[in-house]
């Protein structure tokens, strides 16, 4: 069972967006290895003519009608915006510097 | 007797028959609350006066001779996690800090048509990660049973709120034990329904394929009168089960009759041994004695697949919440911190998320994102599903010879809060018992056995059914109830909030 590392702990909070302070990742990469550690256990335990499951109970595909219904106003759907213009969500400049 | 003391099915019949109204019910609920919830946290928000107006609404109805229902006027409480129009829904999470649901969850719009009066929204685990309510951004929820220890979670604050008098009647959610281990923690009845038989519609969801909500209560029979109005299929969400669960409310009357003669019992083999504290196994083993009197036909069954439930259940949930959380991303709805300078969205979203998550928020979206990720997909994930597989099979045998399952509900009373609010492992534990019937779909339900010899704190006992077969649980429940209320003269009640009268 591999190691988390510290880099590694990092990558992964990156790609999950959150911005990890130095202090988090000495608090919180120990543990994560301690949980996978924990998880490891489950390795081979079921082998190829196991199938997975992905959902407790058998499920097809719903559709509904393709009519109008009720829905928010843009008023409603806007109410709880961090910032807005118009009609709008209003979202920080969404290309890098170097773009 | 003041009527926060009375259950949901009493303070019902009182109000049909003209002996009390809605407005005092929800008036000496909201007393209670104003005097307890200081030292509980149990609420996040309390809603006074739209509690009071829909009170008002109902007793008009109620006089009019046309209420909506038998639970019309009889007051509720909601986690935190289901969306309410109007008040704030937090899921205890810094995120969503303020945030105002501009739609009702489908729970929600059923309770409201059925005219119950919301008091309020009740803590949790941050986004319901975790077995104490100490992962709320706002502050642990504190056991009435004991002021020092956790509620257990993450419904802590709808088991606290009911163990309190605070409300009667609680919303919970449970997906590898959120509503049955706190039950267990405050000598409370939980029950998470089947799989897909209460609507999720408006749930924040943790792991859409575990999830589920199912009722908060003092007694069986309140769990059966809720469980009823909440249940039933929802065009809204798309993995509702077509078929009804009906026969609950029936199921616990019976049930309470107290013959279990026919009814074959299953105490599952892997839930014992040294992770189980001697006093609750002393209450457990009393409860089976008890089922055997009853006409139970009680055995030994061995599910070999449950000693891996624990670390499927550790990877499928952070896979699945690695990727519901995603929508967390400051930029339509919830908390937005800005840096300075010039920042990205990419850069906003990162420091929104890192200062908006608590730290098992963080811990379950790293391994999520680490357990999806391609390398280790095959072998985490993908064993983690084969492993559900083989727990579906388990039970799917276990069932062609037993009626239900039965196991003590947690393997500890109520523990220090603090204790182990920095040791995930020994946190998991607790919900040992209770994380296979989230990855199966199975219904299960915690009801009291009684009392601690050694701290005086609850314990509770589990029974697990088959699919669309809650009603099982309310018969097999309802039985152990009345008989261990006969043998302890009434209800098991916290100290503190044994004899203040309220009203």
């Amino acid at each position: 069972m591999p190691e988390l590392s510290r880099g590694e702990v990092r990558h992964l909070a990156d790609l999950a967006r959150i911005d990890l302070s130095d202090a988090e990742l000495d608090h919180l990469a120990p543990q994560l290895n301690v949980i996978l550690e924990s998880v490891a256990s489950i390795q081979g335990v079921a082998g190829d003519d196991v199938v997975p499951t992905s959902h407790p109970i058998p499920m097809t595909n719903v559709f509904r009608e393709d009519v109008v219904v009720p829905c928010l106003t843009p008023e409603q759907a806007l109410a709880a915006a961090p910032e807005r213009e118009d009609d709008k969500f209003a979202v920080p400049r969404i290309l890098g510097d170097e773009q | 007797m003041s009527w926060i003391r009375k259950t949901a099915a009493e303070q019902a019949d009182a109000l049909a028959a003209g002996e009390v109204t809605s407005v005092e019910l929800v008036q000496a609920h909201l007393d209670q609350i104003a005097a307890t919830n200081g030292d509980l946290n149990a609420f996040l928000h309390v809603d006074v006066p739209g509690a009071l107006a829909q009170a008002a609404a109902s007793d008009e109805r109620r006089s009019a001779g046309s209420p909506l229902h038998a639970l019309d006027g009889v007051p509720i409480a909601i986690k935190d996690v289901l969306t309410t129009e109007g008040l704030p829904t937090t899921a205890g999470s810094r995120i969503l800090e303020g945030w105002i649901p501009p739609y009702d969850g489908t729970v929600t719009a059923r309770i409201k048509a059925a005219g119950l009066p919301i008091l309020g929204k009740t803590n949790m685990d941050e986004f319901a990660m975790g077995s104490s309510t100490e992962n709320s951004a706002y502050g642990p929820t504190r056991n009435p049973w004991d002021h020092d220890r956790i509620p257990g979670g993450s419904g802590g604050g709808s088991a606290a709120a009911v163990a309190a008098f605070q409300a009667p009647l609680a919303i919970g959610s449970d997906t590898g034990g959120s509503i049955r281990q706190p039950g267990a923690m405050t000598g409370t009845v939980g029950v998470k329904p089947t799989y897909g038989s209460v609507s999720r519609y408006g749930v924040i969801a943790l792991a859409n394929s575990l999830d589920q909500l199912g009722p908060v209560t003092r007694t069986v029979l309140d769990s059966a009168l809720l469980h009823e109005l909440i249940g039933g299929h929802d065009p809204k969400d798309s993995t509702s089960v077509p078929t009804p669960v009906t026969g609950l409310i029936e199921a616990a009357r019976e049930g309470a009759k107290g013959d279990l003669s026919g009814l074959r019992v299953g105490v599952v083999k892997e839930l014992q041994g040294d992770a189980w504290a001697p006093d609750v196994v002393e209450r457990f083993e009393e409860s089976v004695d008890i089922l055997k009197k009853l006409g139970a036909d009680v055995v030994e069954v061995s599910l070999p697949s449950f000693v891996h439930a624990m670390a499927a259940y550790y990877l499928i949930l952070p896979a699945e919440c690695s990727s519901n959380l995603a929508k967390f991303d400051a930029m339509r709805y919830g908390r937005r911190v800005t840096p300075e300078g010039s920042p990205s969205a990419e850069e906003v979203m990162k420091v929104s998320r890192d200062a908006g998550f608590g730290d098992e928020v963080k811990r379950r979206i790293i391994i999520g994102t680490y357990a999806l990720s391609s390398g280790y997909y095959d072998a985490y994930y993908g064993q983690a599903q084969k492993i559900r597989t083989l727990i579906i099979e388990d039970f799917r045998r276990a069932f062609e010879s037993v009626d239900v399952l039965v196991s003590p509900t947690a393997p500890t009373t109520a523990f220090p809060i603090g204790e182990k609010v920095d040791d995930p492992l020994s946190m998991y534990l607790q919900d040992l018992a209770t994380i296979p019937a989230n990855l199966a779909g199975v219904p299960g339900i915690s009801v009291p056995s009684g009392t601690s010899r050694e701290d005086g704190l609850p314990t509770g006992v589990q029974f697990l059914a088959p699919v669309l077969e809650d009603a099982r649980l309310y018969r097999v429940g309802a039985a152990l109830e009345a008989a261990l209320l006969e043998q302890w003269g009434g209800p098991i009640v916290p100290a503190a909030y044994q004899s203040k009268e309220s009203s």
